[in-house]
């Protein structure tokens, strides 16, 4: 009588721990795919960007610098491995690009370019999604975390070693920082 | 995010067994009034109700979206039409996490208004009037489609159209019941009834029958109401900006209040839309109303103090609505951490600040002026001065012809006529 119930008590602890287990291998797979994401937005900017140096250089003779250092950060983001090493070398581009923004400014004939136009709005769009893609990813990591950390699901995370993620931050670059308008 | 499809998958299998077998209670009890003698009959309406209930589900599994889609006279739409829109919509699907980005329609009509349809996601669709790109902003218009991406995230629009066809059998199966007591039921019921418990019976029956119509309806307007909180919560979430859903709303409900517009005629799509243009003057939720009131829904939004967590929004729905019934089911608010609200994002700064705020002023003396303004799925506002004669117009941008609606024509042409002092 005794080893049945002992049985049930062993069955359904084994139980409890397959579906925890579980769990946490459907959240690690959904910060997986989260990253994933980013990574797809991240290509693209990376891809757009020999693009709209090569339009640009015909009309801006004088600003080898800017196009160096948009050059050498893609470079160092498109090598870049893991999370926290993106997103470093991702805000140093983005702020690479954010000064080319202004120095655009002062060339007329270039922002009359159609072709220029069109590179830029797709541009800046890449950038808005790059930043809802690393809002959910950042979320997704957060949910997993917080169930390594909690009771019960850290005995299984620690018994199968599932380790937390890093968060996707980017410091955020002045270029976030909107002008007030008051009339 | 993905505990919240979960449970909102669970809850939706819940619901639509729940108005099943109140079909299944309904045909019998109609079975057991028509001929109380004969309990092989009683089974005949409960088949009745099933078969009605299949033809139906499987017409709208099988191409409902097409339906739906074409009853509202949308039409499709690629990036290269209205790049602003497509790029929003595929912000809006990276930030729900949804996998697939649905197909994007426009409907030619100057009403604001949006909705979502697809049973799956992979087969989902976002249709938005021109209306709404001509009156919203950036922001606002992205907040709109968050929303509607919430619908299709949270399996909504599957749940809304399986709900919707289980309580139309329902009703059809009460319709069918209630004819026939009209043309040959007094008849039969003369041989019924011959016992104590046959009455008592009966009453439950009669009642049943009666009732069983109206409560699937509530079950289904309850429902309805919360997934509209709960796609409002998700899109706070999603675009960090509750203010954009917010002024959004206004906008949409402002306008639909000044005339009610053809959209509404269309009652079947109705209760689909962000707001339901039928029901956009109500202040109260009645029963029967599929939207909760808009004015609530922007006092929600507007009290969530900075914070743009699934939590915050149900902090705020409590404390504006004094009770503590839930928006959201526990394992999502348990999953969100507080999450700062964004800046608006629409004025880029800089020169494109400017330009902005120089045609807004351009807009506004335009409008002072009566004129008319016409949305170009291209993203181009075509104004028409009113004293404008064709009835149709190119646009200069993509060159779409458009049939100028005579609503916009006549406020036009009356504005000209007040205007001229």
């Amino acid at each position: 009588m005794e080893w049945i119930i002992v049985l049930v008590v062993v069955v359904a602890l084994v139980l409890w721990v397959i579906s925890l287990y579980n769990k946490l291998v459907r959240f690690r797979n959904q910060v997986r795919n989260a990253w994933s994401q980013i990574d797809v937005q991240l290509k693209r900017r990376h891809d757009l960007i020999p693009n709209l140096v090569e339009t640009a250089k015909g009309y801006m003779k004088h600003e080898r610098e800017t196009f160096e250092a948009i050059t050498q950060a893609r470079a160092a983001a498109m090598g870049a491995q893991g999370p926290a090493d993106a997103a470093k070398a991702e805000s140093q581009l983005q702020g690479a690009l954010s000064r080319f923004n202004l120095v655009v400014e002062n060339y007329p004939e270039l922002k009359a370019n159609t072709n220029f136009l069109s590179l830029q709005e797709e541009l800046t769009s890449t950038e808005n999604k790059i930043g809802f893609a690393r809002q959910f990813y950042n979320d997704q990591v957060m949910q997993f975390n917080n169930l390594i950390e909690s009771v019960p699901t850290n005995i299984v995370a620690g018994m199968f070693q599932f380790t937390k993620s890093d968060f996707f931050e980017i410091e955020e670059p002045a270029e976030r920082e909107v002008p007030k308008v008051s009339f | 995010m993905f505990e919240l499809i979960r449970t909102n998958k669970r809850k939706s299998a819940g619901l639509i067994v729940v108005l099943g077998s109140l079909l299944i209670v309904l045909g019998y009890a109609i079975g057991l009034i028509l001929s109380p003698d004969e309990p092989t009959l009683s089974y005949l309406f409960v088949l009745i109700g099933v078969v009605v209930w299949v033809v139906m589900l499987l017409t709208s599994l099988a191409g409902g979206e097409k339906i739906l889609l074409s009853s509202a006279r949308a039409r499709e739409v690629k990036k290269a039409d209205a790049p602003q829109l497509y790029n929003i919509v595929e912000e809006m699907c990276i930030a729900s996490g949804l996998s697939t980005i649905p197909k994007v329609y426009i409907i030619d009509t100057p009403d604001p208004n949006a909705f979502a349809v697809g049973l799956k996601p992979e087969r989902a669709a976002v249709a938005v009037t021109t209306g709404l790109m001509a009156k919203l902003n950036r922001d606002e218009l992205q907040a709109v489609v968050a929303h509607e991406i919430a619908h299709i995230q949270n399996r909504d629009t599957l749940f809304m159209t399986l709900a919707g066809v289980t309580v139309g059998a329902v009703i059809i199966l009460g319709d069918i019941f209630f004819r026939s007591m009209l043309f040959g039921g007094g008849r039969r019921r003369g041989g019924g009834g011959n016992n104590q418990g046959g009455a008592a019976l009966m009453i439950i029956a009669v009642v049943m029958a009666i009732l069983a119509p109206i409560l699937a309806r509530l079950l289904y307007f309850a429902c309805s109401r919360q997934r509209e909180y709960l796609a409002d919560a998700c899109a706070a979430q999603y675009t960090r900006y509750p203010e954009g859903l917010a002024s959004a709303l206004d906008k949409i409900s402002r306008q639909a209040t000044k005339h009610s517009g053809e959209i509404g005629k269309n009652k079947t799509l109705a209760p689909m839309y962000i707001i339901n243009p039928l029901a956009a003057r109500s202040r109260r939720a009645g029963w029967f109303s599929t939207h909760p009131p808009t004015e609530q829904r922007i006092k929600v939004l507007r009290s969530m103090g900075g914070d743009a967590s699934l939590a915050a929004y149900e902090k705020a729905y409590q404390s504006i609505h004094g009770r503590k019934d839930a928006v959201l089911p526990p394992s999502a608010r348990a999953a969100t951490a507080a999450t700062p609200t964004r800046e608006a994002m629409e004025n880029g700064g800089g020169k494109a600040g400017t330009r902005k705020q120089w045609r807004e002023v351009q807009d506004l003396l335009h409008k002072v002026d009566h004129y008319a303004v016409l949305a170009c799925a291209c993203g181009m506002k075509i104004k028409l001065p009113p004293d404008y004669e064709e009835s149709e117009v190119n646009c200069p941008r993509c060159h779409h012809q458009h049939v100028i609606p005579p609503e916009l024509l006549a406020v036009g042409v009356l504005g000209a006529a007040s205007g001229a002092k």
